[in-house]
């Protein structure tokens, strides 16, 4: 199930400008990986750019490599879509399709994978999935009422629940609590804590707590300027990073005095 | 604040003149909307009224009014019913095309060709079908009568000038189309980016994003679109006057033969040059009848619309 990711000098662009540089790192399967930085240093781009989530934007192109278990994902013969099966994305802001029920978001991403599904083997899904949201208790009830009359911490499980749905590889997470309540954010926090039995868990954050909460391993993104790319400045044990890091510009961004 | 003795009073909102100006403004033009609706129905049905009591033999046709109207109702909804079918997924198609998959400047150059279509005069879409699209029909008709002929849209005779209930159906599915893709590709552009990026995300393609996300979200636009097209199929005018050899042909469900229930528009602007007395009255009678319709159809739009209001994506 989680797999590794090596990622070797990745270049990120919008059209002609580079928004990312260079980046090198490998992520450990069955962990949790946090990406932090300030805003604007293309931690999010770099993300999207692990399920080919970027390109979706016109003009957007990477150069380099991204490997999941001896696989390159920008390999010629890669379509897109089957990248973006195994690997699974939740967004900043909550996104349940406004128009599918509870029960038909989840279901969603499997109704495209496997067409035949039995009602009862799609009903066990759902409710695992859920469940592996920690969502179920709270839904169980009113599976057929739309997801957007859910609270935006209930939303953004109902879209871990899809996202896990479909059993992929690898979770990416692009500041998936910046929406929420504290409240809300420890029980996605609690949740990624056991989904990271499961998966590969990479998150995007603005909150250095959560980091530090939550990952093994941290990337500290920066960038020298505006219109300047941004660069993966340090990667190390989330331990190190916020006891004793390599660098200067780690330190000075996680002590606050960025700037 | 608990020791206040004496409650001040209600705090007025400081009124400012430009908030009145423009409240009353608003207030004023939505109040005139009403008022001219009321003042067309009223004149409908106060000039109807005459018709509507007359004796049955005094009414063009010998036949009574509900009999002299209904064929109208029918050739009415029948053209209106084919222009859509044949309209609406055409213009979905166009929209989706244009919002997802034509390249950036094929898209706004094709998006500006069928804004176009609009700007065409009506009376210029009924010369086009009278001289250049129903001849070039009529191969396609017999061909229709030959192979299909069994289904009853398609019995014969065919219709030798092609100027059959068929013909002004597409001809009105063009006029409507630029107004059905135009909506169409306007709430389809509308669709956040977080709903197609999410149904990308669970691995859709391009195709299956555009059922999962956008379809669903702007289902409601697309009704109300073709209602729109609808509206104006039901009351087109001057192509069908041009176009349809309308006869008293009675309820027909035959499209290609040179028998054909008029509409009601067009049938007004044929027969009102000529009429006097009661016959204007029973013309304004079946212009009643088609007012009723459209109000009819918007009604319905807007019940199918507001059906699955809680799942319109709009909260």
């Amino acid at each position: 199930m989680a797999k590794r990711i090596d990622v070797s000098d990745l270049d990120i662009y919008y059209g002609n400008f580079k928004a990312v540089e260079g980046v090198n790192l490998s992520i450990e399967p069955r962990s949790i990986t946090a990406l932090i930085g300030p805003s604007g240093c293309g931690k999010s781009t770099f993300l999207r750019a692990l399920n080919r989530m970027h390109e979706v934007i016109p003009g957007a192109r990477v150069e380099g490599k991204v490997v999941i278990e001896g696989q390159d994902l920008y390999g010629s013969d890669v379509d897109p879509v089957d990248v973006r099966r195994q690997i699974g994305m939740v967004f900043q802001r909550p996104n349940p399709f406004p128009t599918m029920s509870i029960y038909d978001n989840v279901a969603a991403g499997l109704r495209l994978n496997a067409k035949k599904t039995s009602k009862s083997d799609m009903d066990d899904l759902v409710e695992r999935s859920l469940k592996g949201a920690n969502l179920w208790n709270e839904v169980k009830d009113r599976l057929n009422r739309p997801g957007s009359g859910l609270s935006g911490g209930q939303q953004q499980r109902l879209c871990i629940a899809r996202a896990i749905a479909i059993q992929p590889e690898v979770l990416l997470m692009d500041e998936p609590c910046s929406a929420l309540d504290p409240i809300s954010t420890l029980a996605v926090e609690d949740l990624m804590m056991e989904l990271k039995e499961q998966f590969t868990i990479v998150i995007v954050t603005h909150n250095m707590q959560q980091a530090a909460r939550v990952s093994e391993t941290t990337g500290f993104f920066n960038l020298n300027g505006v219109g300047q790319p941004g660069r993966l400045i340090e990667y190390n044990p989330t331990e190190k990073i916020f006891s004793n890091p390599d660098e200067k510009a780690t330190e000075d961004y996680i002590s606050g005095r960025f700037g | 604040m608990t020791s206040t003795t004496s409650a001040p009073p209600a705090q007025q909102p400081k009124s400012r003149p430009g908030d009145r100006i423009f409240a009353g403004t608003a207030k004023g033009a939505g109040i005139l909307i009403l008022i001219i609706l009321a003042g067309v129905a009223v004149f409908l049905i106060s000039e109807s009224v005459p018709a509507l009591t007359a004796p049955a033999d005094e009414i063009p046709g010998d036949g009574g009014l509900a009999s002299y109207i209904w064929p109208l109702i029918f050739g009415t909804l029948l053209s209106a019913t084919i222009a859509l079918l044949v309209a609406t997924p055409l213009a979905v198609a166009i929209a989706l095309f244009i919002t997802f998959y034509a390249p950036r400047k094929l898209a706004a150059g094709l998006g500006y060709v069928v804004d176009l279509l609009a700007a065409i005069p009506s009376i210029v879409y009924g010369f086009w079908g009278i001289f250049w699209l129903a001849p070039r029909l009529v191969p396609f008709y017999r061909w229709l009568e030959e192979n299909l002929g069994f289904i009853p849209f398609f019995v014969g005779p065919v219709s030798s000038s092609g100027r059959t209930m068929l013909t002004i159906g597409l001809v009105l599915a063009v006029m409507i189309l630029p107004i059905v893709s135009a909506i169409s590709r306007e709430v389809f552009s509308q669709v956040p980016t977080l709903h197609t990026e999410a149904a990308l995300a669970l691995g859709a393609t391009r195709w299956e994003m555009i059922k999962m996300a956008v379809i669903p979200y702007g289902k409601s636009g697309v009704i109300g679109g073709s209602m729109l097209g609808l509206g104006r199929a039901l009351g087109e005018t001057m192509a069908v006057a041009i176009i349809l050899s309308g006869s008293a042909a009675g309820i027909t469900w035959a499209l290609i033969t040179s028998a054909n229930p008029q509409t009601i528009a067009a049938n007004i602007a044929l027969e009102f040059p000529e009429s006097t007395g009661l016959a204007v009255n029973t013309l304004i009678a079946s212009g009643l009848a088609l007012f009723l319709i459209t109000l009819l159809v918007n009604m319905l739009a807007r019940w199918v619309v507001s059906r699955r209001a809680d799942f319109s994506g709009a909260n």
